[in-house]
């Protein structure tokens, strides 16, 4: 259980609150006004941004003192999310050992994380040389190897075209299932949410709003993401 | 909760080489006060080579700057086949070493040179080339360059929108003057002037070379001979105290009117003009680009020339003071490297303040006045001739330091803010980091910096003249005795010899860096 124990995430001049907690293996869509705070909760959890009050715990251990590193976090940006001097197969290997002095056994591994995301034989290359939607099959790749108990989306699908996008949403739901990883994952999109998230975080006024069925939390929005996702609130 | 944010690499070895920097100065600084004998004063001589600096230093500046506008004007407005070449050149005078020029220019401009041979057949008398005029002369030549490169940058920052603006309301060539250049000029040749100003205080190769005499020498020369001719470390002491005093307030100066050179960045466009198709402004343009032209390259030229012929002539100690110069130059790029990067990456995560102290105390001593405190502490204790090859290295790389760190800095700071967030999420260790990310993806600035470092050593005469005997001459001292025996040939062929090593030094650095290195 991802346990947010009232804390307050600052960033900048404004800070986020949040009070709830998330499910094992959940997959949880972070909904919200543009500057809301979304990238806020997930900096916060991640380890980017300081929480000078409240307590993080994950399976009842503390981790608001954590480095980014320590915690049992995986996280994919917007943007950045493989460095582009290295090969793919390089970039993956970090998921498994951040200085590269990979043993053959972890080699396979690699190849076979790649494998499975589709990119199979495609190590050798470096980011450039890749479509957009291979590079974002490629960082989930490292997720999958990494196999943290937590998985935070900061939009890295934004640049994508919509059926694009929705391919690497399903896979981002089967690497969750491949290794039991917690989701948390921001959208400006309902129609991301409703597809692979049974559960939303409502993210308004700096206030991080519990959990509740994503189903109910779009079919009868709130004022706040009513102003938001349009007229009716429905896509 | 204690929440720090923890920089992807340990900042701790780059404010370690700037501490260790800032204790030599300071040790150099210390031993040049203890000293310094302030009882006797400044004797006549002393104030008239106060004198001699200042007053050298500031008709360079002005020289140079007065004759950069018009050359900078003509490269804004004209566009013509070569002048991506010769904005390249006018960075060449950088990495050129000193002695090399100087002979070039002697070649020209020497009792001897070209143009004095022209006015004998003319019928008239030679040119005079040592003193005042030969002093300013070689500044000139050196800082005409920079000058043209600085002004022409106030251009390129002028906004083509208010050249098309100009040419709607038909604003002709001294509207434009009025409107945009003036105003431009205003802003930009206050800080050419005090960084010229600044370099040629410092500047002791040339004083070396081309002044001496009671009514040519400068501080900086006073204080050599102080060492090598009375051997008075108390007048080359206080000598020294003068000279820092000078240095820093001009640093100062500079710093504070100074916009940065940029390395030339965005100078290879010139702005589409409708003012200045008149015929009169073409022919002057294209007169004015043709002189700076010639004046850069005939003394290149001469020294070719000259060297080819003196090859041959070339002794036995030429080669050997080569391979002494080599290797100095390459331990003067490795100290300069290992001192840089540290430093930069300190600057990129977040300790810019300490880094850019230790930058500021280095613009506080020139080399010479180093060299001094150094000579001055190395002398109680061991022969300061023993040294000589490694505290030339060791003052050349921090010499180079501020270049360096302008180079580094910036990607460092690029790779850290872009990369550093997914490198810590990965809990990829500090060395790690270094390795796999920041080496490789600095290799470019690491190779183009050693380089720089390395062709300023190889060409440098400054520190090695105070502390070298007759076995451990570098090339460049090696040319200058050959000099003073007056068998210019073989000077001129190790002239081309030292061109040669040091742009050969420079690009192969660069091209190391460039090589493999990712977009």
């Amino acid at each position: 259980m991802l346990t947010l124990d009232a804390i307050t995430i600052e960033n900048g001049g404004y800070a986020v609150q949040a009070d709830l907690t998330i499910a094992p293996g959940q997959r949880v869509a972070v909904i919200g006004p543009s500057g809301a705070g979304k990238s806020t909760l997930l900096g916060g959890i991640a380890g980017f941004l300081p929480v000078p009050h409240g307590r993080i715990l994950w399976r009842d251990a503390e981790i608001t003192a954590s480095t980014p590193g320590q915690r049992p976090v995986a996280m994919l940006f917007q943007d950045g999310n493989l460095f582009p001097h290295l090969t793919l197969a390089q970039n993956v290997g970090l998921g498994l050992r951040p200085d590269l002095r990979l043993s053959p056994e972890q080699r396979a591994q690699v190849d076979a994380a790649l494998t499975r995301v589709g990119l199979s034989g495609l190590g050798a290359r470096k980011p450039a040389a890749l479509s957009g939607g291979q590079q974002s099959r490629a960082a989930l790749a490292r997720v999958l190897v990494q196999s943290r108990d937590i998985l935070l989306l900061d939009e890295p699908f934004a640049a994508l075209g919509p059926a694009l996008k929705a391919d690497m949403l399903d896979l981002v739901a089967e690497v969750c299932a491949d290794t039991g990883a917690t989701l948390l994952m921001v959208s400006h999109d309902p129609t991301d949410a409703r597809r692979i998230c049974s559960h939303a975080v409502l993210v308004a006024d700096g206030q991080a709003h519990p959990p509740v069925e994503t189903a109910t939390l779009l079919n009868d929005p709130p004022p706040a993401l009513r102003a938001y996702l349009g007229q009716d609130g429905l896509p | 909760m204690a929440w720090r944010t923890q920089p992807v690499i340990s900042p701790r070895s780059g404010v370690v080489a700037a501490i260790a920097i800032a204790a030599l100065m300071a040790a150099a600084l210390g031993a040049v006060l203890w000293r310094a004998e302030g009882g006797r004063g400044l004797g006549p001589a002393d104030w008239s080579a106060l004198r001699f600096t200042v007053v050298q230093a500031a008709v360079s500046a002005l020289v140079s700057v007065a004759l950069a506008v018009p050359v900078a004007r003509a490269l804004a407005r004209r566009q013509f086949m070569g002048r991506g070449l010769l904005i390249t050149l006018l960075g060449a005078p950088f990495i050129l070493p000193v002695i090399v020029a100087v002979i070039g220019l002697l070649a020209v401009f020497g009792r001897n040179g070209w143009i004095s041979t022209a006015l004998g057949w003319a019928g008239f008398e030679p040119v005079h080339i040592y003193g005042f005029h030969g002093v300013v002369l070689a500044h000139v030549f050196f800082n005409l360059p920079l000058a043209t490169r600085l002004v022409l940058q106030g251009w390129a920052d002028i906004p083509a929108e208010r050249f098309l603006l100009a040419a709607q309301v038909n604003a002709d060539a001294r509207a434009i003057r009025r409107l945009l250049e003036f105003p431009m000029l205003r802003q930009v040749l206050p800080g050419a002037l005090a960084v010229i100003f600044a370099v040629c205080l410092t500047s002791f190769a040339v004083a070396l070379m081309l002044g001496g005499g009671p009514r040519a020498t400068t501080i900086e020369l006073a204080i050599y001979q102080a060492f090598r001719f009375d051997f008075d470390l108390g007048r080359a002491a206080l000598l020294a105290l003068v000279q820092i005093a000078l240095t820093l307030g001009a640093a100062l100066m500079a710093l504070r009117l100074g916009r940065g050179d940029g390395f030339g960045a965005g100078l290879d466009r010139p702005v589409r003009r409708w003012d200045a198709n008149g015929l009169g402004l073409r022919a002057l343009d294209a007169g004015v680009i043709t002189l700076a032209a010639a004046f850069l390259l005939l003394p290149m030229g001469a020294i070719v020339a000259n060297g080819l012929a003196g090859l041959s002539a070339l002794p036995n100690s030429m080669f050997r003071a080569a391979g002494v110069s080599l290797g100095v130059a390459l331990a003067s790029a490795a100290v300069l490297l290992l001192l840089a990067l540290p430093m930069a990456i300190a600057a990129a995560t977040g300790r810019a303040a300490t880094v850019e102290t230790a930058g500021l105390l280095g613009l506080a001593v020139s080399s010479l006045v180093l060299g001094t405190g150094l000579f001055i502490l190395i002398h109680p204790i061991a022969s300061p001739a023993a040294f000589a090859w490694p505290v030339t290295a060791l003052v050349n790389a921090l010499m180079a330091l501020p270049f360096a760190l302008r180079i580094l800095i910036p990607p460092a700071r690029e790779v850290v803010r872009t990369q550093g967030r997914l490198a810590q999420s990965l809990a990829m260790p500090g060395l790690s980091f270094l390795r796999l990310v920041l080496l490789p993806r600095l290799r470019r600035q690491i190779g183009f910096a050693a380089g720089l470092g390395a062709a300023l050593s190889m060409g440098d005469l400054g520190v090695i003249a105070l502390f070298a005997d007759a076995d451990r001459a570098t090339l460049p001292l090696q040319i200058y005795r050959l000099m003073g025996a007056y068998q210019m040939q073989a000077a001129a062929g190790g002239a081309l010899l030292l061109l040669v090593l040091s742009l050969a030094l420079f690009r192969t650095f660069d091209w190391l860096g460039a090589r493999h290195a990712d977009a």
